[in-house]
């Protein structure tokens, strides 16, 4: 305890750098590499055709934000994942539970969705395409399908894990089904069900590419597309920083906003 | 009164847990179940409690069968059980939870002050220690005030010096509605301790070896030589129940 106090200002100077490497740490990869290739290229020692510098990325994506490009293709995609992720975890929320909950139930969907999760979502776009046409519904479509997966597999694997000495003390209350639901299962799997939206979300924000790459006319997809066809890498990396900060922008308010709902876990806390 | 009509238990894989075995318990009494591992005894209280029907037999409490959990019986387990995402007195409150809200917060009030945990009210589960949280566990089960309060090895999981500190504490609990209470344990000393009546039953299948009575003022003293003496007769007792008939002798504390 003396030992901290005396040491306090030294501490306090290496503890600002200490909390500063903490967050920080995981930053040094990227800019460097970054900054390595910017000033490779500014020295012509590469030539940045192919790869654009992370300056030119960034300025293609300042001009395609002032020109009011960017915001439409940003809506466009946006709108997309959010409607698909909210149909996929509807529908999964809701098979999952059912099925978890109620054996005949499972016994019934199981294993038809079972064997539906094996085949890769992508190769449903030219029935979608078929089905729902070339515009906005074969792609919420497509993105609720690969959010619906994750989901319902995650909630009734943790339904049907829920400690039965728990259950057990809710059959003693005499515990409705509802109530052995809003009290017992459904606090009981949030943990699992949390990880299950992020994977969700982030197979969302996949399946939104694959939507777009089918023919849109707006999103960030489209801006990809274009990018090639028209040869501007720039606008390629533009579209996949778009991507980057909108994926882990939406991840964490997912994980902001679980964190709450989670403060009772008694959780392993990797050491410093 | 309750009532345990030749109660028999036969689980799907053919084993039969519990045979014939009758028993009445009268209102406020105190009787212990000792007996060794596969004897019955928490099946019969899973029986009492609803948890698991009879396969045949009855039970009932002042006429009326017990086929499916009831309000007048409570439930303690060998583990606290608490809901680990619950605040200690949202826990204490799960039995009650049909009550007006304010008529809920004085009774959860009451039940943590009787247990003496009213200060952790708004803590996690996690937070506490083994003993507190099955002290907790106990004001659950009393705070809905039940007529018949069921104990399956409620403190085998405690350490000797909490374990003792819980068995006068659950005396002092018992006091305030004088519950019938049906204790399950495997420690004889636990049971002299608390018990008006100590029942020890034997395996293969689970019935009823003897009933004893033991005559000892209470507060009962742990060291006092009438309670050793009983201690040695009751062991005695285990350790024969604990030898198949004209087989093998099996270690006595095998069977504790």
């Amino acid at each position: 305890m003396s030992d901290l106090q005396e040491n306090a200002p030294v501490a306090s100077g290496g503890g600002g750098f200490a909390s500063l490497g903490r967050g920080g740490l995981g930053l040094i990869l990227p800019i460097g590499l970054a900054l390595g290739w910017e000033v490779a290229v500014a020295l012509h020692w590469a030539d940045g055709r192919l790869l654009p510098t992370p300056s030119k990325v960034f300025a293609t994506l300042w001009a395609l934000g002032v020109d009011g490009t960017l915001p439409g293709h940003l809506w466009a995609t946006l709108h997309r994942v959010a409607l698909g992720f909210l149909f996929g975890v509807t529908a999964g929320t809701l098979l999952g539970a059912v099925s978890g909950y109620w054996t005949l139930a499972r016994r019934l969907l199981d294993p038809t969705l079972q064997a539906l999760r094996n085949i890769p979502s992508i190769a449903w776009v030219p029935m979608f395409i078929l089905w729902f046409g070339i515009f906005e519904t074969s792609k919420v479509i497509l993105i609720a399908v690969g959010v619906f997966f994750p989901i319902y597999l995650a909630l009734t694997s943790a339904i049907l894990g829920v400690d039965r000495k728990l259950v057990e003390v809710g059959r003693i209350f005499r515990f409705s089904h509802r109530e052995m639901i809003t009290r017992i299962l459904l606090p009981a799997t949030l943990p699992s069900y949390i990880v299950s939206l992020r994977a969700g979300l982030g197979l969302g924000w996949m399946f939104v590419v694959a939507a777009e790459f089918m023919g849109a006319e707006e999103g960030l997809g489209f801006l990809l597309v274009d990018g090639q066809q028209t040869g501007r890498p720039a606008t390629i990396l533009a579209s996949i920083t778009a991507f980057a900060i909108l994926g882990k922008t939406t991840d964490w308010l997912l994980a902001l906003l679980s964190a709450r709902a989670l403060r009772w876990q008694d959780s392993f806390k990797p050491a410093e | 009164m309750l009532d345990l009509v030749s109660l028999s238990k036969r689980y799907p894989n053919g084993l039969l847990a519990l045979e014939g075995l009758s028993l009445s318990v009268a209102p406020g009494e105190i009787l212990a179940i000792v007996g060794g591992s596969g004897c019955g005894k928490s099946t019969l209280l899973r029986l009492i409690s609803g948890l698991d029907a009879p396969t045949s037999g009855r039970a009932s409490l002042d006429g009326t069968p017990l086929t499916a959990p009831r309000p007048e019986i409570g439930m303690v387990f060998q583990e606290p059980r608490l809901m680990p995402w619950l605040s200690i007195d949202d826990n204490v409150g799960f039995g009650i939870r049909h009550l007006p809200a304010s008529e809920q917060k004085s009774r959860i009030n009451e039940a943590l002050a009787r247990v003496g945990l009213a200060s952790h009210a708004g803590h996690w589960p996690r937070e506490l220690s083994g003993g507190q949280a099955q002290r907790v566990a106990l004001a659950r089960a009393l705070v809905g005030r039940p007529q018949v309060l069921l104990l399956d090895e409620p403190f085998s999981a405690l350490d000797a010096l909490t374990r003792a500190d819980l068995q006068d504490h659950l005396l002092e609990l018992w006091h305030y509605d004088r519950p019938t209470m049906i204790l399950v344990t495997h420690d004889i000393e636990e049971a002299l301790v608390l018990a008006d009546r100590i029942v020890v039953m034997q395996p293969n299948p689970g019935r009823i070896r003897v009933e004893v009575t033991p005559h000892l003022a209470r507060p009962r003293d742990r060291l006092d030589h009438e309670f050793q003496e009983w201690k040695y007769k009751l062991l005695a007792e285990l350790d024969h129940a604990s030898r198949p008939p004209g087989g093998e002798e099996l270690s006595p504390a095998a069977a504790i």
